[in-house]
């Protein structure tokens, strides 16, 4: 199984950033937002699940945002402010206008999954990047197996788009556990690391498609405990960040061993990142 | 209808014992239920007995004054609940409470070390286990410790 073949790709110049409009705004944690990005001419962009854009900030700079929503030629991007560039993107009013290239990248391979189990493994807002899949194989639900989303957060209130788990809980269409390091008073449900979800996750190792995103040692551990399970490293799916500036492999600045992870990633089959991840400060 | 060491030799935990030990376990064992909210055990209180989940989860919490009860780590079916039964000297360090119903089978401390002194092979076979639990849950908290969903980049 490979990674989704018929890409988006970038409708314009893949250097040249489109003008988009700031339509929505929503807050989701102390530090992360939610915008909602409308063309202002043509038809916008469509990237595949696990796609990523580069958003220009004009006079900040560029950085790459995952895709964590695209509709009706709307883009939407979930955005933690943790530098200069991200937070002038979080701060974007509706109204602003911001740059945008791509998409860019491979894709989770949502629809190579038909008639395999699907586990989703997301960690803190590594699962942005997974929303779009999360949507589509609630969607398709009857093409799949189990399909069973474990997301894990630092607290509760780092959770990412609480308002739509409760409704994905609800609809009971897919297996949802969220689990959170460290409780606040009033918090119900689960307690410890995602990992740990995984060995009473209920999926067939053999048939399974894993798909893994959120920081390298959260999804290192996630590895392991699917590896525990059974689950061949080909099966196994994990988004890399790295540092994109080009995001169509010229520059080199995303190289990761002898790949480049904005044009040969950023989803990777585990079985071609297993020996790169084994080496220190690669 | 299935018989507690019948259930036992299913569960992970009591994976590859012998049948003659899963019986000696059995013997010190009984099916308890909690409802949602009961309190299992309190921090302070002897320690006399484990258990092994089969249905619902459990809080392990620690109560700060002014915060009251801090929740450190759930438990789920298949998991184990309890080591102090077995190391001097016997007092829960935490409290336990039931977050939903819950059907679990309870281990008698006493009765399991006073069979552990006189065979110190289901001694071995015992504390070995809870090792290896106990090396779970330190390596799922070092991984907690490393908070690492905290800032890793600075775009």
């Amino acid at each position: 199984m490979t990674a989704s073949a018929e890409l988006a790709a970038p409708a314009a110049g893949a250097m040249v950033p489109q003008p988009f409009r700031v339509l929505r705004r929503r807050r989701e944690t102390s530090d992360t937002w939610t915008l909602t990005l409308e063309p202002l001419a043509g038809e916008g962009i469509s990237p595949a699940p696990g796609q990523f854009t580069m958003i220009y900030v004009f006079g900040v700079g560029e950085v790459p945002i995952s895709v964590s929503g695209a509709d009706d030629g709307l883009l939407v991007h979930t955005v933690r402010a943790v530098g200069a560039v991200s937070a002038a993107i979080c701060a974007a009013k509706p109204g602003a206008v911001l740059g945008v290239r791509g998409p860019f990248g491979t894709a989770w391979p949502v629809r190579e999954a038909a008639g395999c189990d699907v586990l989703v493994v997301a960690g803190g807002v590594g699962l942005a990047p997974l929303r779009t899949s999360v949507q589509a194989l609630e969607r398709s639900r009857g093409d799949y197996g189990e399909v069973t989303l474990l997301y894990g957060g630092r607290t509760p209130g780092d959770l990412l788009f609480r308002g739509e788990l409760a409704a994905l809980r609800r609809r009971g269409k897919l297996n949802v556990d969220v689990t959170v390091d460290a409780a606040a008073p009033g918090w119900e449900g689960k307690v410890g690391v995602v990992p740990k979800l995984i060995d009473g996750a209920a999926f067939d190792a053999e048939s399974v498609v894993a798909l893994v995103c959120g920081p390298e040692v959260m999804m290192h551990f996630s590895v392991l405990a699917l590896r525990e399970r059974g689950v061949a490293p080909e099966r196994i799916y994990l988004s890399m960040e790295r540092n994109m500036r080009c995001a169509v492999g010229h520059c080199g600045h995303c190289q990761l061993g002898p790949t480049l992870v904005c044009r040969d990633g950023a989803v990777y089959s585990y079985d071609r990142l297993a020996e790169l991840m084994a080496v220190r400060e690669l | 209808m299935t018989t507690l060491a019948e259930i036992l030799a299913d569960a992970p935990f009591f994976a590859s014992l012998r049948p003659e030990t899963i019986e000696l376990v059995a013997g010190c064992g009984s099916n308890v239920q909690f409802e949602p909210g009961a309190l299992v055990f309190r921090e302070g209180e002897p320690a006399d007995s484990f258990y092994l989940l089969r249905h619902g989860s459990i809080a392990i919490e620690a109560y700060a004054p002014n915060s009251g009860p801090l929740v450190i780590e759930t438990l789920e079916a298949g998991d184990v609940l309890g080591w102090s039964w077995l190391f001097a000297p016997h007092r829960w360090h935490f409290d336990a409470h039931a977050l939903t119903a819950v059907r679990a089978t309870a281990f008698d401390g006493a009765c399991l070390r006073g069979k552990c002194d006189a065979d110190p092979q289901l001694g071995y076979e015992l504390v070995s286990r809870f090792a290896q639990t106990l090396i779970e849950r330190l390596q799922w908290t070092r991984l907690r410790l490393l908070d690492v969903y905290g800032h890793d980049g600075k775009r």
